[in-house]
């Protein structure tokens, strides 16, 4: 299916810049390079909604916590033991959702 | 004992529908309860995929309707089999639903849920937000005697703890009350969904309501490859668009969420729906979909567990609930926990009264007719062939092929059937099971 509407869509950044996040400055997950870099399926990559796991040049995954929904859709259908620490944020921090 | 005194009779964690409605119920009983929430305000982490059916209300707070934050009353329901190129529609509407105690409505979590949680803080209930519990307190005997906060000094001692802490729930699973396989990813979907602004009088004539009527669409089809379903709903001046996915179909394939969620809107089907609307935020959030078989063991000593966090989602095709199923669990854990309190034994074997509630009400009574159920609705015949097939057939009996005859309709479905690969043994199989969960 390549359907698409004939009115923009718009960008991921302005999609995720619709939602509020009250960023800490402790990241609540940690996602291990290492354990990462030999990965081949890559499931979080497709998976995580909000798009933060970022395959680099070099084999390796980039993960940015910031915009993150706290769904737990990467510790699930990741396959590596050890690659992703999940948690929650700090107490009043992390996603802050209005209209959902 | 040696123990230090006990800060409250009960924690609460989490101050979504279950965790405010167990302690509501629990300060009813002139209980001392502590209520904790890790967002800024109850619901801020919270959002569904449509429907709320606040019936189990009547319980804790007559002519809730009066007062509660909704959206819109659901005055139509529709269900919706999509392919590619077809889309099939069984489209209800009852006016019967338009006035008290009406039957399903629309609401913005965050309004709802807050709103519940203030409900619980009139009631008595020390709400404390901003705070996520860590984990779980015991004693040398091992018995869970509170929770453990992100707070300086941030431990709470309390005679038992209610985890309502969502579909993540790990306090349940620090308590091993989940077994290895009720956890696996193959049990979760994943919603996500658009909330995309239109006008007020635009959204009432495309859906065709008025006032605080409003409009719930369940699809079957039009989530690509992955195994799911979509929706769209009516909020007061936004739409809800969205799909849910099974994790691991999902995780196996090329295709993003978003760009799902971009594929659906732009169906023929549900295009003019929403057209021209400005997507006004984004979300997403766990849903538990396996129904019974992923349930945990619902109480141990000190604690017990209750909503999302013990997988009480109904995921049954035609019918998807959970905020009602949360409710209901959470008061039922509120009046258990009342009980044991008041016999001086929270063991687990004191807080049975909870699962004794909950099987002789719809929670557990529902989840057992249909345990069979939400494994047949992600199958992939019912996500994938019995769609095509039955949109060849409605397709093949209103076409009109002058100067052919028309078919009968029993060969039609049997051509059908055969184009669509279905075998006439697991049609069988799959009526009978469809049978006894939904007859």
């Amino acid at each position: 299916m390549s359907r698409r509407p004939e009115w923009p869509e718009i960008s991921f950044q302005d999609r995720m810049d619709t939602t509020r996040f009250d960023v800490h400055e402790r990241a609540h997950i940690v996602v291990d390079g290492d354990t990462c870099a030999g990965c081949t399926t890559r499931e979080c990559v497709v998976a995580c909604p909000a798009n933060l796991f970022v395959p680099t040049s070099d084999g390796g995954i980039v993960f940015n916590y910031e915009q993150c929904f706290e769904c737990g859709t990467c510790y699930l259908v990741c396959n590596r033991e050890g690659a992703i620490s999940w948690s929650y944020p700090d107490g009043g921090h992390g996603v802050v959702f209005r209209r959902t | 004992m040696t123990a230090e005194p006990v800060a409250v009779d009960v924690v609460v964690v989490g101050a979504g529908p279950a965790g405010s409605c167990a302690a509501t119920a629990l300060a009813r009983r002139g209980h001392s309860v502590i209520l904790l929430e890790r967002g800024p305000f109850a619901g801020s982490k919270n959002m569904y995929g449509g429907v709320v059916y606040p019936r189990i209300l009547d319980q804790l707070h007559p002519n809730w309707w009066e007062e509660v934050p909704i959206q819109r009353w659901i005055t139509r329901r529709s269900t919706m089999v999509l392919t590619d190129s077809q889309a099939m529609t069984v489209d209800f509407r009852s006016q019967h639903w338009a006035d008290p105690p009406y039957n399903g409505a629309t609401a913005y979590r965050p309004d709802f849920d807050h709103w519940l949680a203030q409900k619980a803080e009139a009631d008595g209930v020390q709400v404390v937000t901003s705070t996520t519990a860590v984990g779980l307190l015991r004693d040398e005997a091992g018995r869970i005697v509170g929770v453990r906060t992100d707070r300086p000094d941030g431990d709470l001692r309390a005679s038992v703890v209610i985890a309502c802490d969502g579909v993540n729930s790990f306090l349940a699973k620090e308590a091993g009350l989940f077994r290895e396989h009720q956890t696996a990813a193959d049990n979760y979907t994943v919603g996500v969904k658009e909330t995309i602004a239109l006008p007020r009088d635009v959204i009432e004539q495309r859906f065709g309501v008025r006032g605080r009527e409003g409009v719930d669409i369940e699809i079957l089809g039009g989530t690509g490859g992955v195994n799911g379903g979509g929706f769209v709903y009516t909020n007061l001046d936004t739409l809800g668009v969205g799909v849910v996915l099974k994790l691991p179909a999902l995780a196996a394939q090329q295709q993003r969420p978003e760009e799902i969620i971009a594929d659906l809107k732009a169906h023929p089907a549900i295009a003019p729906l929403v057209e021209g609307g400005e997507v006004v935020e984004y979300s997403a959030h766990l849903i538990p979909e396996a129904g019974r078989s992923m349930m945990p063991t619902l109480t141990t000593d000190g604690m017990l567990v209750a909503g999302d966090a013990a997988s009480m989602c109904l995921a049954a095709g035609i019918w998807l609930e959970g905020v009602n199923f949360a409710m209901a669990s959470g008061m039922y854990a509120g009046e258990a926990t009342a009980d044991a309190l008041a016999a001086g034994d929270t063991s687990a074997p004191g807080l049975a009264g909870y699962e004794r509630r909950l099987g002789d009400t719809f929670v557990l009574r529902d989840h057992d007719k249909l345990h069979r159920a939400p494994g047949l609705v992600l199958s992939d015949r019912v996500q994938h062939q019995y769609p095509q097939m039955i949109a060849n057939v409605v397709e093949r009996v209103f076409r009109v092929d002058n100067p052919q005859p028309k078919p009968g309709l029993r060969r039609i479905v049997r051509e059908e059937r055969k184009r669509a690969g279905i075998g006439i043994r697991d049609l069988a199989r799959d009526a009978w099971t469809g049978l006894r969960s939904f007859g």
